[in-house]
């Protein structure tokens, strides 16, 4: 992400460091992950020390400072969803992709998230894939889903 | 659009929107609420409209997406009005057929009708569906009718009504009065009376003050707050006015959470238009009253659903609680007076300045006034939100407009109150629900998450969960919390483990006493609530689960082993060809054996195992009997031998 990009994030929330996180969360959105380098030109914009910009990137759940894999599987570990076996779900995508919450593989294929609730309980358990949402997901379907991305 | 410059003007144009409405011709309304959607109400608004196009009815039918109708269990849902026909499940095949037969012939398609699943009987209309008929839709009625993107939507069925009525009649006082007089207290789980709020606010001296909207809905498997912004933003920014003209803030804040992307945009789009129509910005309604908001993201912390935190996060900071000495309705964003209130509590408030106080508290207990909207989830047939007078019992709610536990399970508990709530058994099910009350149970109201549990739920797990959830969600800046609850959790999944060890109850009792005693905020205050109330409920899954080694409900993954009975395997190969772990052993004719080593224990072959075998079991707290001697294995079927 260049800096003449980040520069207009930072001017349309006015430059003020009480935006910093409405900044971080567009960068965020835009470029999957924050950069150092990022994180670097929004302290200097913004007169935030790094230290605090570091604070809230790891406060937040939202932000990632490593890159992410070209697919998000997130699977929700919401109590409506737990008490219909998330976790058994999450077990099945662990040992498929070799990756447990919050890993990305190393082909850069997926990244595993858990979340806590997408307030989709009626279709619980609930795993999502680049936004698209696949309901009562049945641990031994979880393969045949996998196998759809690239 | 020019702006409406005083309340007659705002009657006038209302008479206007509903002149031009024909009340008979048909419009479809479909629910887009994020459930829907997940379940394909896109597809089908694209094939609504394409069919329409088609067919040249452009004129003749209207299309609504709404926001969530609240019955999420049976989406994507379509109520075609006037005649209020109610269609469930629908996917973008049957769009033809309603077009067709129930737009152009009047013809109800009974395939797509709600059977009661006790007289089956097919039922035609909305409000005569069980999960609907038994509700008091005040705040969320309005979801269904309205689209949550056009303004002239929620003028027609009266919006913006009540601000005009308080700018015209009633001085800031008589708004404060009014809210004060109705008892409403706080949706988002303190249940602090609203107006008592306002007024500290409205007393402090310091002139500039805020009023700020709690949209970080973070309770797992709660979601009316979305529901509401989603589908009703208007209503919330109504209210939020009202509030900020009743204490004096010129600045209000709606704090929503990133996750939920459609609410963050409604809510965005709402604003521009109120500010084009002048509800928003200088001079509203020719009142000479100013009030602007500003939209905030949440970054994902659950912690900032806390008054305090979320005040912080506000100032871009990370969001950690501060002590609450001197009130945050005294002293709050940016060190001023601030009021914040949940979503559902601001929706509420256009109501009460419209009907009054005394219309509002006729609804409810003595100590809770109003209707309160739950979100029913868990081990229920029927999901969605619903919305009941407090008052109501749980057992209504749970068997009338929930519909029982499917599969002909037990119920075993229902969870309220979010994650700092705690589990309610069986014998207190005739509970009223009301603040006092379920806070009398050991639990909480919270913010309305009513999550049923059946017999297969292990009590020592769904406790384990919040504390982990709540470890993984604390602050970390009170050491009770955040070392408290870790050490906690490391028990708690021993004990789910089969590493339990006698001592580790009274352990964990400690633990609790000093988190609640000396956390700051009300995240560590109440951590400890789901270990407590179900321990109070259920110590016999506790002792069952470290002395015995067996958990009851045959829930924990290391305490069950999966075994097939020989004697009712009929060598179908249906779990041996579903196994994720190739763990079953047999083949065709052969009855089937777990290899326990091999197995994972993902429960797949005790799923796919047809009901009328059930020859899959679960087993706890006895040895796994061994397997027969292979040449027992084989199956002779009658008739088929040769």
């Amino acid at each position: 992400m260049d800096n003449d990009r980040i520069d207009q994030i930072i001017e349309k929330h006015h430059g003020e460091a009480s935006s910093l996180i409405q900044v971080l969360l567009e960068i965020q959105s835009e470029n999957n992950w924050l950069p150092k380098e990022a994180l670097e030109r929004i302290g200097e914009r913004l007169c935030v020390p790094l230290t605090r910009i570091q604070h809230i990137a790891t406060f937040y759940k939202a932000f990632s400072l490593v890159p992410k894999g070209r697919h998000g599987i997130h699977i929700c570990m919401g109590t409506a969803c737990h008490v219909r076996g998330a976790k058994r779900v999450l077990d099945t995508v662990q040992d498929m992709t070799g990756i447990k919450p919050g890993e990305t593989d190393l082909d850069m294929k997926f990244s595993l998230e858990t979340v806590n609730c997408l307030g989709c309980c009626a279709l619980g358990p609930v795993m999502e894939i680049d936004g698209k949402t696949y309901g009562k997901v049945v641990p031994g379907e979880t393969a045949n889903v996998l196998k759809n991305y690239e | 659009m020019s702006r409406i410059n005083s309340p007659s003007e705002l009657e006038e144009f209302r008479k206007g929107i509903l002149l031009k409405r024909d009340p008979n011709k048909p419009c479809i309304t479909l629910c887009s609420g994020s459930a829907c959607h997940a379940s394909g109400s896109g597809e089908v608004a694209a094939s609504l409209e394409a069919e329409i196009e088609k067919q040249g009815l452009r004129d003749k039918v209207d299309i609504r997406r709404t926001g969530c109708h609240g019955f999420c269990e049976r989406g994507p849902i379509i109520v075609i009005h006037p005649d209020e026909i109610c269609y469930f499940q629908i996917k973008p095949e049957d769009v033809p057929d309603i077009i067709s037969q129930t737009i152009m012939e009047k013809k109800v398609i009974e395939r797509l009708l709600y059977t009661d699943p006790v007289t089956k009987e097919k039922i035609i209309h909305e409000s005569e569906i069980p999960f609907y008929k038994n509700q008091k839709r005040l705040v969320f009625g309005s979801n269904g009718s309205i689209d949550p993107k056009s303004i002239d939507d929620y003028l027609a069925i009266g919006g913006y009504s009540a601000l005009a009525k308080a700018f015209s009649e009633m001085s800031a006082e008589a708004v404060l009065g009014e809210v004060k007089k109705s008892n409403l207290r706080g949706r988002g789980g303190g249940g602090f009376p609203a107006g008592r709020k306002w007024e500290g606010s409205r007393n402090a001296p310091e002139p500039i003050k805020y009023v700020i909207v709690n949209a970080d809905e973070g309770d797992p498997g709660a979601y009316m707050d979305r529901a509401l912004l989603e589908g009703n933003p208007h209503a919330i920014l109504e209210g939020l006015t009202l509030g900020a003209y009743a204490i004096g803030a010129h600045e209000g804040y709606i704090y929503v959470r990133q996750e939920y992307p459609l609410a963050v945009e409604n809510v965005h789009i709402a604003i521009r238009q109120a500010e084009a129509y002048g509800f928003l910005g200088k001079n509203i309604l020719g009142s000479g009253f100013d009030f602007k908001v500003i939209v905030h993201q949440g970054a994902g912390a659950f912690v900032c659903g806390e008054s305090t935190a979320l005040m912080t996060a506000l100032e871009g900071r990370a969001g950690e609680p501060r002590p609450k000495y001197v009130r945050s309705n005294i002293v709050g964003l940016w060190g001023r007076p601030s009021v914040l209130n949940n979503v559902e509590t601001w929706a509420n408030v256009p109501l009460i300045i419209n009907k009054g106080a005394d219309w509002f508290t006729q609804f409810g207990t003595e100590g809770s006034k109003g209707t309160k909207i739950f979100s029913l989830v868990g081990k229920i047939t029927n999901t969605g939100l619903v919305e009941v007078p407090m008052g109501t019992h749980l057992r209504d709610i749970i068997f009338k407009i929930g519909g029982g536990i499917p599969g002909g399970r037990k119920f075993k508990a229902v969870q309220t109150g979010g994650p700092s709530g705690g589990c309610i058994p069986e014998e207190l099910l005739d509970l009223e629900v009301g603040f006092d009350e379920l806070t009398k149970a050991g639990s909480m109201m919270g913010s309305g998450g009513m999550i049923v549990l059946d017999e297969d739920t292990c009590m020592v797990d769904v406790s384990r969960y919040f504390i982990e959830f709540l470890t993984d969600e604390s602050c970390g800046k009170c050491t009770p919390c955040r070392e408290g609850l870790r050490q906690m959790l490391k028990i708690l999944t021993n004990i789910t483990e089969g590493k339990g060890r006698e001592g580790d109850i009274e352990l964990l009792e400690a633990l609790s006493e000093t988190a609640i005693e000396a956390s700051l905020c009300a995240l560590g205050k109440s951590a400890p609530n789901p270990f407590l109330s179900t321990l109070r409920y259920f110590r016999n899954e506790y002792e069952a689960h470290i002395r015995e080694k067996r958990c009851p409900a045959l829930s924990c993954k290391e305490l069950i082993a999966y075994h097939i009975d020989p004697a009712k395997c009929q060598a179908c190969m249906i779990c041996f060809k579903k196994c994720p772990a190739e763990a079953i052993v047999g083949g065709k004719n052969k009855i089937h054996v777990v290899d326990q080593e091999k197995c994972t224990k993902c429960g797949t072959c005790f799923e796919a195992c047809p009901p009328r075998f059930s020859a899959v079991q679960k087993i706890s707290g006895e040895p796994v009997p061994s397997p027969i001697p292979e040449e027992e294995r084989m199956i002779t079927r009658k008739g088929k031998e040769k």
